[in-house]
C-alpha cells in the first residue's frame, strides 16, 4: 500500500482555464435556479407535480449520480476482494468520482426535499425509523459518503505533509497512520454501503408497482441495481482515466484498462442475459412490442454492443474503450432513468418533461462535479506517476 | 488467490443463501388486518348526485384555501385532488353510461404511503386507522405520492416550505362519542364525524365502523341483485382492504380505481426489504461485512508477505 501511495502526486498546472471557467459559470447557473427555488417553492423552476412526483433531479441527479459514484466501489472490489492488485493506481481516482458523485447527489437530494431542513431528523430519531427502503437509502448514503471522505484523507494528509507548519505535519501524520491502522474495515464499509443502498434503490421502485410498467417490476430490481452500479462503475473508471490522461498529459493506462474493460465486458452480458431471461421467464415479453418495449431494448443491446467492443481484440484501442464505456454508460444509465421515470405511470391525465430551469439544476451539479475533480487532482495527489505539470486544461 | 476466490465465492452463496431464506417467508408473511376499532366512509355512487357540496364542506372543515385557476380566479372550483383540495367529486361519462365519483384518502388497511415514509410522518392510527399526517418528521422526499397506487397525497409545489395535504377522515372533529342507533348501527353526532358525510344530502356518503359499512354494503348488494358492478364492494380486499370502501353501478377502473389484486402494496418492497434487514436483524450486512473484511485482511497479508518475500530477494 504505502509503496503505492508515495507515487500519487498532484497534477499542478494552472486551474483558471477556459474550460474550468465555462464549468464554474454553468455550476453558477444552476446555483442561481436552485435559489430560486428555496424561496419560492420546488413548483417556481420545476415541472414536477401531483402526478410525477419526482422528476430529474432524482432520476439522474440522485439515482444515476451515486452509480456515477460507484467507479470507488466497482474498481474496489477488483483491487480489494479479487486481489487484482494491479488496477491500484485506478483506485485513488475512482474514490474521487466517488465522493463528488455521492456529495453532489447529497446536494440534489437538498435541492429536491420540499422541507430540506427536517432532514437532520433523518439519523436523529432512531426510534421513529420505519422500514421503509429510502430510510435504508438515505443512512447508507450518508454514511458511505462519510466513508469515501475517510478514504480520500490520505491525499489530503499526503498534501498537508509537504507543508511548512510543523503541527500540520504531525497533525497529517497521525491522520495518516490512523486511516492505515483502520484500513481493513473501512475499506469492507466501502464495499458494504453501496452493495445495501444500490440494492435498496432497486426495493424503492417496487413500492410504487402499481403504476409500475411490468418491464420495470420485478421482485430482482435490487440486484439489478447492484449488477447495473457496478456497469456504470467500470465505464465511468475507464473514462476518468483516459479523460485524465488526454486532459494532463500523462502515460495512457491503455493495457490496465483493456483488461478491466473485459471484465465489464462479461458484466454487461451478464447483464443483458439476466434481464432477457427475467422478462422471457415472468412472461413480460408480450409487452416488448411497444415504446417501453424500445426502452427495454435499448438497456439490453447497449450493454450488449459494449460487451461486443470490450471483448473483442479493439479494447486494446483508447478509442474502442471510450466508444464501449460511452455505449455501457448510456445503457446502465437509461436503465435507471426508466426504472425512476419512463416505467411510473400515474395516469394519462399527467404528463411530465423537465423545465429549463430544473434542467438548469442538473446541469450545474454535473459541471459542478467535473470542476471539482479538475480542481482537486490539480491540488491533491490524486493521480499516479510524475506530473509533466506544464500541460493545462 | 485461487483459495481467496473460492472462500469469497462459498463465503456469499452462504450469504445469498441466508437472505433468499429471509426473503422467502417474509414473502408469506401474515397480511394485516383493520384494526378492530377501524372507520370509514361507504360511497354508493347510484346514490350521487354530483352536487359536491362535500366538496365545500370539506374545504370549510379543513380550512382550505380556495382553487380558482379553472375560472380566472372567480370561485372555488376545484377540478382534482391537489394541495388545496381533499376531496373531490368528479363526472365519469361513456355514451349512454355516466357515474359520478368521489374521490379522497382511502385509508388502506396496509397503506403504501405509510410504508414509504422513513420517520412514520405519515402512519396509521392503531385505534381508528386513519392514515394520519404530522409534518414535523416530514422531509418533503414525495416518496408516498410515488408509493400509493390511488394518487392521494399531494404536495405544495407553490410553496417554499411546503407540506404533504390529504385527507386524514377530519380527525380534529371526531371525538370518541358514538350513539347506538337503529339495528345496531352506529351513528355519531353532528360535528364529530368528516364534514363531507354530514352534508350529504342522498347518504351517498356515510361514515361509520368499518364492519357496519362493509355489512351496510352486503345488504344493499343483496337487496338490489344486478344493481351493483359485479356485486363487489370495492376496498373489501382490494390492495389489501381499504377502510373507505364503495359501490358503483360502473366499471370501477372506469371511475379511477385500479385493479390491485387482494395483495397489500407495501408487500413485495417489504418482504424483500424485511428479509434483507430485518427478518433475523441485520444478519445479512453484518455478514457481509465480515466476510468482505476477512477477504481484505487476508489479501493484504497475502500482499505484504509477497512483498517481504521480494525485498529478501533482492
Amino acid at each position: 500500500m504505502s509503496s503505492h501511495a508515495q507515487v500519487h502526486v498532484a497534477m499542478g498546472g494552472r486551474l483558471m482555464t477556459r474550460p474550468f471557467i465555462v464549468l464554474l459559470a454553468i455550476a453558477g447557473v444552476g446555483a442561481v435556479m436552485a435559489a430560486v427555488r428555496f424561496f419560492y417553492g420546488i413548483g417556481a423552476v420545476s415541472n414536477l407535480s401531483n402526478g410525477y412526483p419526482w422528476g430529474v433531479w432524482i432520476a439522474i441527479d440522485v439515482v444515476v449520480g451515486t452509480a456515477i459514484g460507484c467507479g470507488g466501489y466497482a474498481v474496489g472490489i477488483l483491487v480489494y476482494i479479487l486481489n487484482r492488485g494491479q488496477y491500484h493506481p485506478l483506485v485513488r481516482p475512482a474514490v474521487l468520482t466517488s465522493l463528488l458523485g455521492y456529495g453532489l447527489a447529497v446536494i440534489a437530494v437538498i435541492i429536491d426535499l420540499g422541507r430540506f431542513w427536517s432532514l437532520w431528523k433523518v439519523p436523529v430519531y432512531v426510534w421513529r425509523w420505519s422500514h421503509s427502503p429510502q430510510l435504508e437509502v438515505a443512512l447508507c448514503v450518508a454514511a458511505y459518503t462519510l466513508v469515501l471522505m475517510i478514504e480520500l484523507s490520505p491525499a489530503l494528509f499526503e498534501k498537508l505533509r509537504t507543508g511548512t507548519s510543523t503541527r500540520l505535519r504531525r497533525l497529517a501524520q497521525t491522520g495518516l497512520t490512523l486511516v492505515e491502522k483502520n484500513f481493513v474495515w473501512i475499506l469492507a464499509l466501502g464495499l458494504l454501503l453501496p452493495t445495501m443502498h444500490q440494492s435498496s434503490l432497486g426495493t424503492m421502485m417496487l413500492l410504487p408497482g402499481p403504476r409500475m410498467h411490468p418491464l420495470w417490476l420485478t421482485p430482482w430490481l435490487p440486484l439489478l441495481f447492484v449488477v447495473n452500479c457496478i456497469l456504470i462503475g467500470y465505464a465511468v473508471v475507464v473514462l476518468e482515466a483516459t479523460f485524465s490522461a488526454a486532459a494532463f498529459g500523462r502515460p495512457r493506462e491503455t493495457t490496465m484498462l483493456a483488461s478491466l474493460s473485459r471484465i465489464a465486458g462479461w458484466v454487461a452480458v451478464g447483464w443483458a442475459v439476466f434481464r432477457i431471461g427475467e422478462a422471457a421467464l415472468a412472461g413480460k415479453l408480450g409487452y416488448l412490442n411497444s415504446g417501453y418495449g424500445i426502452a427495454f431494448m435499448a438497456e439490453v443491446l447497449l450493454p450488449l454492443a459494449a460487451a461486443a467492443i470490450l471483448l473483442s481484440e479493439r479494447r486494446h484501442q483508447t478509442v474502442w474503450q471510450v466508444r464501449g464505456a460511452i455505449l455501457l454508460f448510456l445503457g446502465a444509465a437509461l436503465h435507471r432513468v426508466d426504472a425512476y421515470l419512463v416505467a411510473f405511470r400515474p395516469g394519462s391525465a399527467f404528463s411530465y418533461f423537465p423545465a429549463v430551469p430544473e434542467l438548469l439544476i442538473t446541469f450545474g451539479i454535473i459541471a459542478a462535479e467535473v470542476a471539482i475533480y479538475i480542481a482537486v487532482v490539480k491540488t491533491f495527489p490524486i493521480l499516479e506517476g510524475p506530473a509533466p505539470a506544464k500541460k493545462t486544461l | 488467490m485461487a483459495i481467496d476466490r473460492r472462500a469469497l465465492i462459498k463465503s456469499l452463496a452462504v450469504g445469498g443463501t441466508a437472505v433468499a431464506a429471509g426473503v422467502a417467508p417474509a414473502m408469506a408473511a401474515e397480511r394485516k388486518a383493520a384494526p378492530p376499532g377501524a372507520m370509514g366512509m361507504l360511497y354508493d355512487a347510484t346514490l350521487c348526485i354530483g352536487c359536491k357540496t362535500c366538496v365545500v364542506a370539506c374545504k370549510q372543515a379543513n380550512d382550505m384555501p380556495v382553487e380558482s385557476a379553472a375560472n380566472g380566479g372567480l370561485w372555488d372550483a376545484p377540478t382534482d385532488l391537489d394541495s388545496k383540495t381533499k376531496n373531490i367529486i368528479k363526472l365519469y361519462r361513456d355514451g349512454e353510461q355516466e357515474s359520478f365519483v368521489k374521490q379522497q384518502c382511502m385509508h388502506c388497511v396496509d397503506p403504501g404511503c405509510a410504508a414509504a415514509c422513513m420517520l412514520h410522518s405519515l402512519h396509521k392510527d392503531e385505534v381508528t386507522g386513519v392514515v394520519m399526517y404530522d409534518p414535523t418528521y416530514c422531509v418533503g422526499c414525495r416518496y408516498c405520492m410515488m408509493a400509493c397506487p390511488f394518487n392521494v397525497p399531494k404536495f405544495e409545489f407553490e410553496k417554499a416550505a411546503p407540506k404533504i395535504v390529504k385527507c386524514e377522515l377530519c380527525r380534529q372533529r371526531i371525538k370518541d362519542a358514538a350513539v347506538t342507533g337503529a339495528g345496531g348501527f352506529t351513528r355519531y353526532p353532528m360535528g364529530q364525524g368528516p364534514a363531507c358525510c354530514e352534508v350529504c344530502p342522498r347518504e351517498a356518503v356515510i361514515y361509520g365502523r368499518r364492519d357496519e359499512l362493509l355489512a351496510e354494503a352486503k345488504r344493499r348488494i343483496a337487496a338490489w341483485p344486478g344493481k351493483y358492478y359485479k356485486d363487489r364492494v370495492y376496498g373489501e380486499v382490494d390492495g389489501g382492504g381499504t377502510q373507505v370502501l364503495y359501490l358503483a353501478h360502473v366499471p370501477f377502473d372506469k371511475i379511477g380505481f385500479p385493479d390491485l389484486g387482494t395483495q397489500p402494496v407495501p408487500e413485495t418492497a417489504y418482504a424483500v426489504q424485511e428479509g434483507i434487514y430485518y427478518k433475523v436483524p441485520f444478519l445479512a450486512p453484518v455478514g457481509l461485512f465480515a466476510v468482505l473484511g476477512a477477504v481484505i485482511y487476508r489479501n493484504r497479508r497475502a500482499d505484504s508477505v509477497g512483498a517481504a518475500e521480494k525485498e529478501d530477494k533482492r
